[in-house]
C-alpha cells in the first residue's frame, strides 16, 4: 500500500508536467485536441494524488511503523481521530494535503469549466499543472512521506500533543482550501496575461473561485484562532505571530480581490488592478507556505525543520511570483482600460476599500518580513509584535470600517452621498446610543472601548439598513417590502451578512481587548474569587488518566451573585509520556456571548495552585462573526448570476428564443 | 476638461498623501515598537535606554528557579558568556524547564535584574527558539544532535 502511494505520487508528478505542456502548446498552436487533454489529465492527476494521500492515511490508521513519517508522528495508543488527522499534522503529510487540494481544484476547473473559452481553459489548466509540478517535485525531492525505515521500531514517537485536538481535523484543511483556492484565480490571471485579453466575463468566472477560497480561508483563520485560544492556555485569540500574519495577508488581499472583481464584472473597470490582486493573493499564499514550512521564523508553527526545504520553497516562490510579475509588467499594457466613474459612487467606494485593504496588506507584510530582512543584512535580531500592529493596522481599519455601511447604499457610476447618509441615520443614532451606554454604564475609564463598541454596532446596524433599504422598508407598504425582501438576490443577503459578520467580529475584538479582566492568584481548595459579577470557587485537584496521557484536573464551580451554582469548569494540566511533554487544557464556561476562561499554573506548597482566570466579554462574537461572514460568502456564491453553468443556459435560451 | 484634470489630480494627491501617511506611520512604529533580541553575553556591552523593551534569550540555569509568594518567579538566564537574573509575575509556559532554551520579553532594571512580562518557551521538545539556537551555536555552547 505504501509503495502504491509512492508510485501514485510520482505518476501524479508526471501527469502535472503533461497537464502543463500539452494544453499550453495546444493553446499556442490552436490545436483543439491538445487543448482538450487538459481536462482528463487534471482529473486523473487528482485521482492519483488522492490514492497517494489515502495510502499515507492507511499507514497512519494501521500504525505502520515501517514508515518513517508514521514513526515520527504517531503512536499506537493514539485515539483514531488523531491517527487520521495526524496524516497532515507533520510537514510531509501537510504538503501532500496541499497538493491534494491543488489537484482537486484543478479537477474542478476541468469539470465545471466546460463553458469557458477553450484556450482560456487550456491555459488555466496548464498553469495549475505547472504549480502542481513544482510542489510534487518539492515533495518527492525533499519531503517524501513514504520513506521506509528498517528495522521498524515497535512504537512511534507520537504526535505533538498540542496537535492532538479536533482543531487539527478542521484548521489545516480549511486553511489550505483557502490558500490553494487562490491558485485558480492566479492561473486565470496568468492565462489572461498570456492571451492578452480580459473582460467582464473573465471576472464572472474568477469571482466564484475567489469567493470559495475566501470563505474557506475565513473559516481556516477563525478555526486556527479559536484553537490557539483554547489550546495554548494564554487566552489570546490573535498573537500577530508571523504565521498568523501569513494567513491573514492572503485573506486581506482576497477580500480586496473579491470587491474589485465586482467592479470589473459590473462596470468593466479596474481590470489591471484586479489582475494584479489575483496574482498577489496567491503569491501571499505561497509566501505563507514558505514562512510556515521553512521555519525561518520563531512561531507556534515552527517545529524542527530542514533548511534545504526552505531553500526549495523559496525557489518555487521566486519563480512563480517573479514570473507572474514579469509577465504582468510585460503584458498588462496590452489590456484595454475600462470604464470611468465619479469618485462618489459604488465603484469609488470599492476603490477606497481596495486602497485601505492593500495598504493594510503592505503594513502587515512589512511588519512580518522586516525582522528577517534586518537580520540578514545587519545581523541584528528584533521582534515586531502586537504594539507595532496595533499602531499601524488599527488606524487603517477604523476609517475603512466607518465607511463600510455607505458602500452598498451608493449607486453605480454616480451616487448621492447625502441620500445614503439619510438612510443611515438610524444606524448612526443606534451606534451613538450604544457608545454612550457603554461609556456611562460599563467602562468609564476607556473612551476607546466605547468607540470600538459603537463602531461594531454601526457596522451591524449599517448592514441591516442596507437590507431594509433594498427591500424598500419605509417607502412601500410592509407587505410589499416583505415580498421584496424575500425576493432580493442572494448576493444582496451575502453582502449584508458578510458586513454584519465584520461588525460582530469587531465587537468581539474590542470587547476582549478593552473590557477583559484578568486575575492571577494562588488558590487552595475552597477558595473563591469574584470575577465580573460571578464567583469562581476552586474545588480541588483530581488525577485523571486519558488514553495516551495523564492529567491533573482542577475543578471549579461558577456561581452567580446569589450563590447558585451555574456550571462546573474543568481546567487541566496534561502530561504526554511518549513525548515527555506537558500541555494546558483551559477550562472555559460560556455565558451568553462572553466566557470565563481558567488556566492552571504550577502547584505550590500545601495543595494550593497558581490559577489564571479571565473574564472575556463578547469573545465568542470574534468567531461567530467569521461564521456569519462565511454564510454571507456562501450565499453570494449560490447567487444565480454566479452559478457555475448558468451563463451557458442563458445563452442557450437566448439562442432558442432567437431561433423561434 | 480642466475640471476633470484637476479632479483627477486631487484624487491622486489624496491617494499619495494617504500612502505617505501610512508609510510614515509604519516606519515610526518599526522604530518605536519593535524590540531587539539580546543574549546575556551581549548585555554587558550593549547600550540600552532605561525602560526600553528588549527580548532576552538563553538557557534557564540549572537550579536557579525560585518561586516567590504566589505567582512570582525568579530564574537565571545564561549563555556561554554571562548570566542575568529574570523576575516574572505570571504563569510559566508548559515547556519551561531548567537547562532549556527560553525567550523572555520585558525591560532591564538599573539593578541588572530583567523584569519580564512575557516568557516564551518552545512548543516542541526537539525545537529550540531560533534566536537562542543561532546565538548558542555561534558561541559554540550548543550543538544540535
Amino acid at each position: 500500500m505504501v509503495e502504491t502511494g509512492h508510485f501514485a505520487l510520482v505518476l501524479a508528478f508526471a501527469l502535472s508536467l503533461v497537464q502543463f505542456v500539452l494544453p499550453l502548446v495546444g493553446a499556442r498552436t490552436g490545436d483543439a485536441r491538445l487543448m482538450a487533454t487538459g481536462g482528463p489529465v487534471a482529473v486523473t492527476g487528482f485521482a492519483m494524488t488522492a490514492i497517494s494521500f489515502a495510502a499515507l492515511t492507511v499507514a497512519y490508521v494501521l500504525s505502520d511503523f515501517s514508515v518513517l513519517n508514521v514513526v515520527e508522528n504517531s503512536h499506537s495508543q493514539k485515539p483514531m481521530l488523531y491517527k487520521i488527522t495526524g496524516t497532515w499534522g507533520n510537514h510531509e503529510g501537510s504538503m501532500l494535503l496541499w497538493v491534494l487540494i491543488l489537484t482537486f481544484f484543478g479537477a474542478l476547473v476541468a469539470l465545471f469549466g466546460r463553458n469557458l473559452p477553450a484556450t482560456l481553459r487550456a491555459n488555466v489548466l496548464a498553469i495549475q499543472g505547472l504549480i502542481g509540478a513544482a510542489f510534487f517535485l518539492f515533495i518527492i525531492a525533499t519531503s517524501n512521506p513514504f520513506v521506509r525505515v528498517s528495522p521498524a521500531p515497535i512504537e512511534g514517537q507520537d504526535l505533538n500533543p498540542i496537535l492532538q485536538d479536533i482543531g487539527l481535523a478542521i484548521h489545516p484543511p480549511l486553511l489550505y482550501l483557502g490558500y490553494v483556492g487562490f491558485s485558480v484565480c492566479f492561473s486565470f490571471a496568468i492565462a489572461a496575461l498570456i492571451e492578452g485579453r480580459i473582460d467582464a466575463a473573465w471576472a464572472r468566472w474568477v469571482r466564484p473561485w475567489t469567493l470559495a477560497a475566501w470563505v474557506f480561508l475565513t473559516g481556516g483563520i477563525a478555526m486556527g484562532s479559536y484553537w490557539a485560544y483554547y489550546e495554548l492556555g494564554w487566552g489570546g485569540f490573535w498573537f500577530w505571530d508571523p504565521v498568523e500574519n501569513a494567513s491573514f495577508m492572503p485573506w486581506l488581499a482576497g477580500t480586496a480581490l473579491l470587491h474589485s472583481a465586482i467592479v470589473m464584472e459590473r462596470r468593466s473597470a479596474l481590470k489591471i488592478w484586479t489582475l494584479l490582486l489575483a496574482i498577489m493573493a496567491f503569491s501571499l499564499s505561497l509566501l505563507g507556505t514558505f514562512l510556515v514550512r521553512s521555519g525561518v521564523l520563531t512561531s507556534v508553527h515552527a517545529f524542527a525543520t530542514d533548511p534545504s526545504r526552505g531553500l526549495f520553497i523559496l525557489m518555487i516562490l521566486v519563480f512563480f511570483i517573479g514570473g507572474a510579475l514579469i509577465l504582468f509588467a510585460w503584458r498588462a499594457n496590452t489590456l484595454a482600460p475600462g470604464g470611468i466613474f465619479a469618485p462618489i459612487s459604488r465603484e469609488g467606494a470599492l476603490v477606497l476599500n481596495n486602497l485601505f485593504l492593500s495598504t493594510a496588506v503592505t503594513t502587515v507584510l512589512v511588519g512580518t518580513l522586516y525582522p528577517l530582512v534586518l537580520e540578514s543584512i545587519t545581523g541584528e535580531k528584533i521582534s515586531v509584535g502586537e504594539p507595532f500592529f496595533n499602531l499601524t493596522f488599527g488606524p487603517l481599519m477604523v476609517p475603512l470600517l466607518l465607511a463600510v455601511p455607505f458602500g452598498p447604499l451608493l449607486a453605480w457610476k454616480r451616487a448621492d452621498l447625502w441620500a445614503a447618509s439619510q438612510r443611515l441615520v438610524f444606524a448612526f443614532g443606534g451606534a451613538v446610543l450604544v457608545m454612550l451606554l457603554t461609556y456611562s454604564f460599563i467602562d468609564r475609564a476607556s473612551v476607546l472601548a466605547a468607540f470600538g463598541i459603537g463602531l461594531g454596532t454601526w457596522l451591524v446596524l449599517g448592514a441591516l439598513t442596507d437590507l431594509a433599504a433594498k427591500s424598500g422598508i419605509g417607502n412601500v407598504s410592509p407587505g410589499v417590502a416583505l415580498r421584496r425582501f424575500a425576493g432580493l438576490p442572494r448576493s444582496a443577503y451575502g453582502t449584508a451578512l458578510a458586513h454584519l459578520g465584520v461588525g460582530l467580529t469587531t465587537l468581539g475584538v474590542v470587547g476582549v481587548m478593552s473590557l477583559q479582566t484578568e486575575h492571577i492568584l494562588t488558590m487552595k481548595p475552597g477558595d473563591s474569587v469574584a470575577v465580573a459579577g460571578y464567583e469562581v470557587r476552586f474545588e480541588g485537584l483530581q488525577p485523571y488518566r486519558g488514553p495516551n496521557y495523564t492529567e491533573d484536573q482542577g475543578r471549579f464551580l461558577l456561581l452567580n451573585s446569589s450563590g447558585r451554582t451555574l456550571t462546573e469548569i474543568v481546567s487541566a494540566k496534561r502530561f504526554y509520556p511518549a513525548r515527555q511533554m506537558p500541555t494546558t487544557e483551559a477550562g472555559i464556561a460560556t455565558r451568553g456571548v462572553s466566557q470565563v476562561y481558567i488556566a492552571l499554573g504550577d502547584a505550590v506548597e500545601d495543595g494550593a495552585i497558581v490559577v489564571r482566570i479571565w473574564w472575556k466579554p463578547l469573545v465568542t462574537l470574534i468567531w461567530l462573526g467569521c461564521v456569519v461572514m462565511m454564510v454571507g460568502g456562501t450565499l453570494s456564491l449560490l447567487d444565480r448570476r454566479l452559478r457555475i453553468g448558468a451563463p451557458a443556459k442563458r445563452r442557450k435560451r437566448l439562442a432558442e428564443e432567437a431561433a423561434a | 476638461m480642466m475640471r476633470r484634470k484637476r479632479k483627477r489630480l486631487t484624487i491622486i494627491a489624496g491617494g499619495l498623501t494617504f500612502l505617505g501617511a501610512a508609510a510614515g506611520l509604519t516606519f515610526y512604529a518599526l522604530g518605536e515598537k519593535s524590540s531587539y533580541f539580546y543574549m546575556p553575553a551581549d548585555l554587558a556591552t550593549a547600550s540600552i535606554a532605561p525602560g526600553q523593551r528588549i527580548r532576552l534569550g538563553g538557557l534557564v540555569e540549572e537550579g536557579s528557579v525560585e518561586r516567590g509568594g504566589g505567582t512570582r518567579v525568579a530564574f537565571g538566564v545564561a549563555d556561554g558568556g554571562g548570566q542575568v537574573k529574570v523576575v516574572y509575575d505570571g504563569i510559566l509556559p508548559d515547556l519551561f524547564r531548567e537547562g532549556q532554551g527560553v525567550v523572555t520579553e520585558g525591560t532591564l532594571g538599573d539593578d541588572g535584574v530583567f523584569v519580564a512580562d512575557s516568557v516564551l518557551a518552545k512548543h516542541d521538545e526537539t525545537y529550540m527558539p531560533k534566536e537562542v539556537a543561532d546565538s548558542l551555536k555561534a558561541q559554540g555552547v550548543w550543538q544540535p544532535e
